[in-house]
């Protein structure tokens, strides 16, 4: 097969989502030639023109706009004990493809961690009795201070036109807000969405048992916003159909709504789709990449020249992509050497269900992010844990995701097809609402991405394999949190309820659905020892490859990712622009 | 080592980038000022075709008489017009006269070019022999019917209804108004889709002393709105739409997204304050009497909201409209136009009102409004039955005042959409 060259640019970005379309409007501003590859298709605004995504079987079942397993396959297995086995349909999570990736059908959570979240392995230390812990926990700090980072938040906060209430404005609680909340330095850009029945009945219930609820913060917006960089999103209008679907009115903040418009009209940037970047090719010393090798569209293989590599695919693609192409060294759970798929993990969630004979929910008219939550129960704010001996916590919400009939909660007991369900859907469809838990998640010795040795993708290369499991860490904190769900659930006087929470014996189910939050596997750090990245995403081994991601989290937190997702790489891109370019080599010394 | 050498190329390559994206023409201020009027006169709108080389010519323009093909303006010396002495591209632009002596069609817009003063013309000159790129593509020939075949025809329409007269300022302009009504009269030659046509396909009126003038004309059926004194907008709201393809109230659909894409976006602050001034200084036309006694925003907005007892036209508006333009028909600004009192909503004729429900819209994306907002299109979805329903209902909800739609008219645009 005759290799094709490309033209030399000096920045190729490795798909198209947030952290690539971030990195991508950045870059060229600066006046570099970026050139993005997106192994999916091309997903213009025409392809989710109103009312076409209003589609639940096409999207939210046969899963439109995500990955097929055949092209981001991977496998999994509890311990290294075990022989992994591939998944054939998503399930636990569901990563995106194409151009917008997973930001383009996100539910729109845009919450930040907290200082301690950040920080967490100090709290832990200081918090902790020495040996009260799960030995095998790693759970470590963000390599970077608050005050550093915050500016980044406001950011992308800006970018997504935020909606919701301030909590902590400069260190000054604001009511209404989450007052466990770090320090803003200004205000949420807009007001918060309207809050539905459910969840006015939640925060209502929760002030009066003590706890501090606040609108979840929202990337679906408030009102018409143009952001920083010019982009325009229109006013939500509560349609329902957010999470798994693109946004058919210009509500939801993705790399197409607040991004892409503008990058595309610069001359000096162009983006592939249907261009699968196999490998990052390095120079003879390995110390720089000096480009990447992708299949275009007519199964060509093709070289792209470039200066600097951005690695901004999914979380688990970056971390096999550094694996494929050596860059650093591989994790060894046994020897704990090797930092490229070290630092796993996941995160758990559960709910009870209420259901109520006199109460319509009206739960089709709605946003994705639309609900109340709390932060009572997140580390450093309660002391329960450490009496118990777990390290974590949850955000516990009652959300009202969408009203999508299929698979819409219905009494326990109530057949699941036929004349008894459908009696159950005319009772008690709309009588429910949810109360939910989105928990932590910590890294252990034994939780890590590697190689699989048997199974290969379309092109030969082997899959990713994904040794991970719950520990009683987690599971005790969903024993804790459970109890705390009953106790408001109780409060509010439901006819019945149903409940999801894990229990004590419980393994990690892959078949369920929870959240695609998969972190870790090439985190960032303060040393080349345990971390794949440095404080700027820049590879340890090879400095002109950068890795923006959820693959760059030491440990999940309550909060969503994509926050921090964004706000890391403008830290990152902020860097390449200031110090890289001036000086090229590594942004922190080893 | 290596790797230095790479970054120092590429540092040089960062700053040149950085030098030439800001400028694409070559740094002579006089290609530049013509780069920059033909901005103004939209000459890449008709003679560039897609996918062949920019003022290359060879754009299909159906004049209803046969097809004229845009000829090509590139510097090449036998297909363009490299050959043009700068006297010989003058008569070109202000009187339609190649330099062979044949007549161009007033598809070509000279009877509002006649007014370009020369030392514009100098500049577009210059700008097209040293800045454009040479392109030795040819044009398929024009094919007029009989007797618009015979181009010495055009002669004759010239001496009856082209002025070929200069610019001619009105007493009592300020300098503002003065230029913008130089460039709307002008290069902007926004009389050719804005000023009622005669029997002749001729303007009934060439500059702003006749009422006539951007009065409002009607483009293959479309309606298109009368520009004078625009009561509707403020200054600042013309800028806006000129500038961006929307503003609080409305966005570009049709024809004009084009314009506002290839001609007013690239416009200065100054001289689109300037076209805004001027506009605001034209008497405006009388307002058409209502056919139909307004609903009230209130009343329309109760009824949609409560969502019992709808009409046909109600219910499909619920369906396919309210989920942006809100059941109070304001939408949200620059984002949803205003359908409550919106000029395409109460024109004497419905049919651009039936384009854009059928063919929807998109918003251009332009330096200072880069997103590209698309209203999809609902003629696959709505039939003319319920087309007409519905842009009954838009037409006569709120204070609106326009009156029904008849299930012929929407045929009849559908025709035409088709023919697209």
């Amino acid at each position: 097969m005759q290799k094709i060259t490309n033209d030399d640019v000096d920045v190729v970005i490795v798909g198209l989502g947030w952290a690539g379309s971030i990195m991508a409007i950045e870059l060229a501003q600066a006046g570099l030639k970026v050139r993005a590859l997106e192994r999916g298709p091309d997903r213009p605004p025409e392809d989710f023109a109103y009312p076409k995504p209003a589609d639940q079987y096409a999207y939210a079942i046969r899963n439109k706009v995500f990955a097929t397993p055949r092209d981001a396959a991977l496998t999994v297995r509890y311990n290294t004990g075990e022989t992994a086995l591939p998944t054939r349909k998503w399930g636990a999570f569901a990563p995106g493809t194409g151009v917008g990736g997973s930001g383009l059908h996100w539910t729109g959570v845009l919450i930040r961690p907290t200082p301690t979240d950040l920080k967490l392995k100090t709290y832990a230390d200081k918090a902790y009795k020495r040996g009260t812990l799960d030995p095998d926990m790693r759970v470590k700090d963000f390599p970077f201070t608050w005050d550093e980072i915050e500016p980044h938040f406001d950011k992308f906060d800006k970018i997504c036109g935020l909606s919701g209430n301030t909590g902590n404005l400069n260190g000054q609680i604001q009511p209404g807000g989450d007052p466990f909340e770090g320090p803003r330095s200004n205000p949420y850009p807009l007001p918060a969405l309207h809050d539905t029945y459910n969840s006015s009945l939640f925060a209502a219930t929760a002030k009066s048992m003590g706890y501090h609820p606040f609108p979840n913060p929202s990337a679906n917006v408030s009102s018409a916003w143009t952001n920083p960089y010019g982009s325009q999103l229109a006013p939500c209008n509560y349609c329902g159909y957010c999470s798994k679907y693109p946004c058919l009115n210009y509500s939801k903040a993705s790399p197409q709504t607040a991004i892409l418009d503008v990058v595309k009209r610069m001359p000096n940037f162009d983006y592939k789709a249907n261009a699968m970047v196999i490998r990052v090719d390095l120079h003879a010393d390995k110390q720089t990449a000096r480009g990447v090798t992708y299949i275009d569209e007519q199964q060509r293989e093709v070289f792209q020249p470039a200066k600097i590599v951005i690695l901004s695919s999914f979380q688990f693609a970056n971390v096999r992509l550094m694996l494929l192409s050596g860059i650093g060294k591989p994790y060894d759970p046994i020897t704990e050497t090797g930092t490229i798929g070290r630092n796993y993990a996941f995160l758990s969630n559960g709910a009870a269900t209420l259901f109520f004979k006199d109460k319509h929910f009206n739960s089709f008219a709605t946003a994705g992010a639309t609900g109340e939550m709390f932060n009572d129960i997140s580390p450093g704010n309660f002391d329960d844990g450490i009496r118990l001996g777990f390290l974590g916590g949850a955000k516990i919400h009652s959300s009202q995701s969408t009203g999508a009939p299929i698979g819409t909660a219905l009494p326990p007991g109530t057949p699941s097809w036929g004349q008894g369900w459908k009696e159950g859907m005319v009772d008690w469809y709309d009588r429910s609402m949810k109360i939910g838990i989105t928990t932590t998640c910590q890294s252990y010795r034994g939780h890590f991405l590697d190689l699989d040795p048997t199974y290969k993708d379309p092109w030969g290369q082997p899959l990713l394999r994904m040794t991970f499991d719950w520990r009683q860490n987690e599971l005790k904190l969903q024993r804790y949190l459970r109890e705390i769900v009953g106790k408001i659930a109780k409060e509010m006087k439901p006819d019945f309820m149903s409940e999801s929470f894990l229990g004590l014996d419980s393994h990690w189910d892959i078949t369920k659905y929870v959240s695609t939050h998969n972190v870790g596997g090439a985190i960032m750090g303060d040393s080349p020892r345990d971390s794949a990245l440095n404080r700027y995403l820049q590879s340890w081994d090879v400095h002109n490859v950068f890795v923006p991601g959820g693959n760059a989290f030491p440990q999940n937190f309550q909060a969503n990712p994509t926050a921090t997702i964004g706000a890391i790489t403008l830290f990152a891109a902020e860097a390449i622009k200031n110090h890289y370019l001036k000086s090229p080599g590594p942004l922190v010394q080893a | 080592m290596m790797m230095i050498k790479q970054f120092a190329h590429f540092l040089t390559l960062a700053a040149a980038l950085a030098a030439t994206t800001a400028f694409a023409a070559p740094a002579d201020t006089l290609v530049q000022r013509g780069a920059y009027l033909a901005r103004a006169g939209d000459c890449i709108a008709c003679h560039s075709a897609p996918g062949k080389p920019a003022f290359a010519g060879g754009l299909a323009i159906d004049s209803g008489h046969g097809i004229i093909y845009s000829t090509n303006i590139t510097p090449d010396k036998q297909r363009g017009i490299g050959a043009y002495t700068e006297q010989q591209f003058a008569d070109a632009v202000r009187k339609g006269v190649k330099p062979d002596g044949t007549h161009l069609y007033p598809a070509m817009p000279y009877t509002s070019y006649a007014k370009v003063t020369d030392a514009d013309i100098k500049a577009l000159y210059a700008y097209f022999q040293a800045g454009v790129k040479p392109s030795a593509y040819a044009p398929p020939a024009t094919r007029m019917d009989f007797p618009f075949n015979l181009r010495w025809g055009m002669a004759v329409w010239n001496y009856m209804f082209a002025p070929d007269q200069p610019f001619k300022a009105q007493p009592g302009w300020s300098a503002q108004v003065r230029n913008g009504a130089y460039l709307v009269e002008g290069l902007g030659h926004c009389s050719s889709c804005h000023t009622p046509r005669g029997f002749a396909m001729n303007e009934k009126a060439g500059d702003s002393s006749q009422a006539k003038f951007l009065a409002g004309g009607d483009l293959n059926g479309w309606p298109v709105p009368s520009l004078r004194g625009l009561p509707r907008w403020s200054e600042a709201a013309i800028v806006d739409y000129l500038q961006t393809g929307r503003n609080a109230t409305s966005a570009v659909a049709g024809e004009m997204t084009a314009v506002v894409a290839h001609s007013t976006a690239h416009l200065d602050d100054a001289d689109l304050q300037s076209i805004a001034a001027y506009l605001k200084t034209l008497s405006p036309a009388t307002p058409r009497t209502a056919t139909v006694k307004a609903q009230g925003v209130e009343a329309t907005a109760k009824k949609l909201t409560a969502a019992t007892n709808l009409t046909l036209g109600e219910r499909l508006y619920l369906d396919n409209c309210a989920a942006c333009h809100f059941v109070n028909g304001k939408g949200a600004s620059r984002v949803f136009p205003v359908l409550d009192g919106a000029t395409v909503a109460n024109a004497e004729s419905p049919a651009g009102l039936i384009h854009v429900i059928m063919q929807g819209a998109r918003t251009p994306s332009t330096d200072k409004a880069p997103s590209i907002l698309v209203m999809p299109g609902f003629g696959k979805r709505l039939d003319d039955q319920e087309v007409a329903a519905l842009a009954s209902f838009v037409r006569q909800g709120w204070s609106n005042t326009g009156a029904p739609v008849t299930e012929r008219e929407v045929a009849k645009v559908r025709k035409m959409v088709k023919a697209d």
